[in-house]
């Protein structure tokens, strides 16, 4: 069980006040709030530590280097990752470079005229983008798999488009707009038994459950730091040795060579392959604070806490009137993410009236257009928990929707 | 009960009404102008029509879907412009763009419009209040070679 009074009080920021009003934050799944423990990493790291890696013959840079690829390490057991070998973790930007990464190497590479990416109508633009590009530069197609009412992917269409043309099938773990889970590790089955490679978006699930990437079946894993008390600025490529081994170099530089001469040059062994010029040292160090405070709590202590939040306030938004609810019916079905709409009231004008209560949710299409689409809304409102977050806020946030209602509500009955 | 200062500045009565009882609101058969527009960051869409008619607006309607400001602000605008010329209807969209965005006290040429002054306090919402705006503008790029 998770005491969240307590733990509240080792994140500074959840003691601010927000237009005179303690602020209730409800936007995790655009990015989390950092304990003092990774705040103090990264200020500890520039006031003792603080050197270039992998070069300097000196005990600053030693002592880098080793904090640093520590947290390579923690990655590797975080995620169950092989024989928990570090050398199939990379470190990025975020997620998104991250997708971007497998799309261009390895697409770059192995991708050809009519061959096709298998992807989700729920995908993050960041699971879309890097595929449009690189399947247009290759001739390649986008497939796409649809949902069914309740949110969840329609498994036998993916079946029926899971085909010998299909070279890689890339979904999201879970929906950052809807909450579902999707069945991973079934697909990674299937994906696997057809032959092909399968990446998974983890942004939204490797900070609120237990992963284990053997389980899945993924050949590759994509999620952010900051989306799980890190900081940003660092992203996470997971990717099976044999394939990081064969595919080409992402970006070109410093660092991921293992030898130059006047126009030719060998790479260096994975992961420093994928790693050129100086990395966000400091970023990636305090990640691994995060790592520590995450792991001493328990992923799946973290999770059931989510459930507990999810479940109590499906339970009570559901009895708001004029509520649209998006995603499944069953909090065991879906993370800490509740989509929603209030009569005809613009999600701008609901977040508005919320920020002036000091609660903070996000507003818009979340980056995934072609699900905005597929609902037939042009945006949702969303509130997204995380360990922090109490049932008392989700109180305040029903509170809040009400008076919004009262104060936009005859909008919805006189205009249809 | 709101009692936030500030978010009365934001919703004011006349831009509520706009929103609650949106003018020129439908769809014309035939204009001699239109176009639309898309605000990405909150989906906010609007579709515009003009006739114009000796170098007047003699009809426009509006059709869209959006957020408070942007539906009042668009519902404002068709009121303001029809009847006016089309150099008439450009110093308008100077002077609206140059308070929305420039910090510039409103107007008094711009009426009622003047109660979206309060939008500049919320910076992510002066898209909002400017994307029917940008459409007008654009749609009467054409008006010099057409006429
Ligand atoms: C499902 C999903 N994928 C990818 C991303 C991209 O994460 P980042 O912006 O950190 O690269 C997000 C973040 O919003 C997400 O929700």
């Amino acid at each position: 069980m998770i005491n969240a009074q307590k733990l509240r009080q080792d994140f500074p920021i959840l003691s601010r006040q927000i237009h005179g009003q303690p602020l209730v934050y409800l936007d995790n799944a655009a990015t989390t709030q950092k304990p003092r423990a990774v705040i103090e990493a990264l200020k500890r790291y520039y006031e003792t530590t603080n050197a270039n890696i992998h070069r300097g013959v000196h005990t600053l840079s030693e002592e880098a280097t080793d904090q640093y690829e520590d947290v390579r390490a923690k990655v590797a057991q975080f995620i169950n990752a092989p024989e928990h070998d570090p050398s199939q973790i990379l470190f990025t930007r975020n997620a998104t470079e991250a997708i971007n990464l497998v799309a261009r190497a390895w697409g770059g590479e192995n991708l050809k005229p009519g061959d096709e990416i298998l992807l989700t109508v729920m995908e993050h633009h960041s699971n879309l983008i890097p595929w449009y590009l690189i399947a247009k530069e290759k001739g390649a197609r986008t497939v796409f798999v649809d949902i069914d009412e309740q949110g969840f992917l329609r498994m036998e269409e993916f079946k029926k488009k899971l085909t010998s043309r299909t070279k890689i099938v890339a979904v999201t773990h879970a929906s950052n707009v809807l909450g579902t889970i999707n069945p991973v590790a079934e697909i990674g089955k299937l994906a696997h038994d057809a032959g092909t490679l399968f990446l998974v978006d983890g942004a939204q699930s490797v900070p609120h459950l237990p992963m284990d990437v053997q389980k899945i079946g993924a050949d590759f894993l994509a999620f952010s730091a900051h989306k799980m008390l890190g900081p940003t600025g660092v992203g996470v490529l997971y990717g099976r040795k044999e394939l990081l081994e064969a595919m080409p170099p992402f970006l070109g530089g410093g660092e991921m060579i293992s030898k130059v001469t006047l126009g030719e040059a060998a790479w260096n062994e994975v992961p420093w392959k994928y790693e050129a010029g100086t990395p966000n040292i400091a970023d990636v160090i305090a990640f691994g604070a995060a790592l520590d405070y995450l792991q001493e709590i328990g992923m799946e202590t973290v999770q059931k806490h989510e459930q507990e939040l999810v479940s109590y306030a499906l339970r009570v938004l559901s009895a708001l009137e004029e509520i649209v609810l998006y995603g499944p019916a069953k909090p065991e079905q879906r993370t800490g993410v509740v989509s929603f709409n209030v009569g005809t009231i613009h999600p701008h004008d609901i977040s508005q009236i919320l920020d002036s209560r000091g609660i903070a949710i996000r507003a818009g299409h979340h980056c995934a257009q072609p699900l905005m689409r597929r609902l037939n809304v042009v945006a949702t409102a969303r509130a997204s928990f995380y360990l922090y977050n109490t049932p008392q806020e989700i109180d305040l946030l029903v509170e809040a929707l009400k008076e919004a209602r009262k104060f936009f509500g005859h909008v919805a009955r006189t205009r249809t | 009960m709101l009692p936030e200062p500030e978010l009365d500045d934001l919703y004011r009565d006349i831009i509520l009404d706009h929103y609650r009882q949106p003018r020129n609101r439908g769809k014309l058969p035939k204009a001699d102008l239109s176009g639309e527009g898309y605000n990405p960051l909150c989906g906010d869409e609007v579709t515009l029509q003009l006739i114009v008619d000796n170098g007047k607006v003699r009809q426009v309607m509006f059709e869209g879907r959006g957020c408070s400001i942007s539906q009042a602000s668009t519902s404002m605008m068709t009121e303001i412009i029809k009847g006016k010329t089309i150099a008439e209807v450009r110093e308008m969209i100077e002077l609206f763009k140059a308070m929305m965005t420039k910090d510039q006290p409103a107007a008094p040429e711009l009426g009622d419009l003047e109660a979206l002054e309060g939008v500049r306090k919320f910076p992510v919402r002066v898209k909002c209040a400017t994307l029917a705006w940008n459409v007008l503008q654009d749609i009467l790029k054409e008006v010099k070679s057409k006429k």
